[in-house]
């Protein structure tokens, strides 16, 4: 483990309880690091670190900087990174840092594990035999209708289904539907704000603390429907199974809504953040056509 | 710890190295990967101190904004540490909106041929500037006593 200063750097995954599990665990998963070499273990006292080497030229400041902002080779390093904390996440528990954490050395890696010791055990401690869940929950059309882009809606007004192309009629039909489409949307919106209080007040039965993402949008996500909730769970693993099974359990039992459950992952979500200063997302700041999601399972069940 | 965790975790067990969750898309890897997860700074004497988040994120502004933004990844807008350079610029909902505001308020009012609405705005906002510009160096020339009147007065021709 011997380091050459000049051409190579570690590269640290996420912080463990040090001993043969760990040992055992990143023999088994057998990975292969950022650069193709193995993914190790550095442990001072009760705390390893899962690293790998790195060379210098890709991973020293500004080749890191061009790759961080070079969306595809970000992706490349966030896969890499998230893939090697997985292969391990399920064998033993572990404390994911965020993407790229660098040290010149082994050495270096030591003395951050010395002196975050405390922190970093009672971070482990906190996450000890549990996995996170995410769920998200939908506004979804096309879950009521894929192929009529008119959404069901109230009866329809006299005389809009017999109208002929070409007469005032068919301009009042046109405007009809749109009508209804607005109207469809605006009750899948208020569904699903409905059903994100339900998910949460159940998923409190199983889970020991949660997060809230930012909804998703873009490319990066590509679905259907309008993202309401993006949810994590800090779920124990003897609950696992049953958390789930609630969850996926939500898919479709409002139209025009959809639930979707992914997971296991390494507790990133909750490596940071002490339960009770879980931030809220700053909704009320997105511009969107309805109204934030807010943490307030009991309106849910109010309108229930 | 026991052995038999992985076999529990049912969707993990078994599958490939690297494979995200089940139903997972990048959008969920990268909120975890560069949103979550412990910062701790790196090793300083290679200077990678500030490699973390915080620079990421104003890192991805400031080189690729618009691609980020079009694929979901623009959380620094509701960072109020960061936001102070992101509403400078206006995103394209925001330009399509204003965009819209102008054509509503505009009327029926003619575009010349080859212009766009937004080509037109900056040219309009620029000249505009320019009148005020021309209009407060006036004001500064002028006797003492009336500048502030006059002033409000070519701000109210402006408008029209």
């Amino acid at each position: 483990m011997t380091q050459d200063p000049a051409g190579e750097l570690v590269y640290v995954y996420a912080v463990a309880p040090a001993g043969p599990a760990l040992d055992d665990a990143v023999a088994r998963a057998g990975a292969s690091g950022m650069a193709g070499g193995p993914v190790r273990t550095v442990a001072e006292g009760p705390l390893g670190a899962l690293v790998c080497d790195v060379p210098a030229e890709l991973f020293g400041e500004e080749a890191l900087t061009a790759q961080l902002n070079d969306l595809d080779a970000l992706e490349k390093l966030a896969r890499e990174h998230h893939g090697t904390v997985a292969a391990l996440s399920g064998a033993v528990t572990v404390l994911p840092l965020r993407l790229a954490t660098l040290y010149a050395d082994d050495a270096g890696v030591r003395r951050m594990l010395r002196e975050g010791a405390e922190f970093l055990t009672a971070r482990l401690a906190r996450l000890a035999g549990t996995m996170e869940w995410g769920v998200k929950v939908y506004a979804d059309l096309t879950a009521v209708d894929p192929a009529d882009p008119v959404a069901p809606g109230p009866p329809g007004g006299p005389g809009a289904a017999s109208a002929a192309p070409g007469t005032a009629g068919a301009g009042r039909a046109y405007l009809r539907q749109r009508l209804d489409r607005r109207e469809a949307l605006r009750r899948a919106y208020a569904d699903a704000e409905i059903l994100v209080g339900r998910v949460v007040e159940r998923a409190g039965e199983f889970a020991v603390d949660r997060a809230w993402h930012r909804p998703q949008q873009g490319a990066l996500a590509p679905t259907t429907g309008e993202n309401i909730a993006n949810l994590a769970f800090l779920v124990p693993y003897e609950r696992a199974e049953a958390f789930r099974a609630a969850m996926d359990a939500f898919d479709g039992v409002r139209p025009g809504t959809r639930v979707e459950v992914t997971g296991p992952w390494a507790p990133y979500s909750f490596a940071t953040a002490a339960p009770e200063s879980v931030p809220e997302p700053a909704a009320e700041s997105r511009t969107t056509d309805h109204p934030p999601v807010r943490d307030r399972p009991a309106n849910g069940e109010a309108r229930a | 710890m026991t052995d038999s965790l992985a076999g529990r975790m049912a969707p993990t067990a078994g599958s490939p190295y690297g494979q995200p969750p089940p139903g997972a898309n990048l959008a969920d890897i990268l909120e975890r990967v560069l949103d979550k997860g412990v910062v701790i700074a790196g090793d300083i004497r290679i200077n990678l101190l500030d490699i973390e988040l915080l620079t990421i994120k104003l890192r991805l502004l400031v080189a690729s904004v618009d691609k980020a933004k079009e694929m979901g990844i623009d959380w620094w807008e509701h960072d109020p540490s960061l936001s102070h350079g992101a509403r400078r610029r206006p995103s394209a909902r925001e330009v399509e909106r204003d965009t819209r505001d102008e054509v509503e308020r505009d009327g029926r009012r003619e575009v010349p041929a080859g212009e766009s609405l937004a080509e037109e705005n900056d040219r309009l906002r620029a000249e505009l500037a320019r009148l005020r510009s021309d209009t407060r160096s006036a004001a500064d020339e002028a006797p003492a006593a009336e500048p502030h009147e006059k002033r409000s007065q070519a701000r109210k021709e402006d408008r029209s």
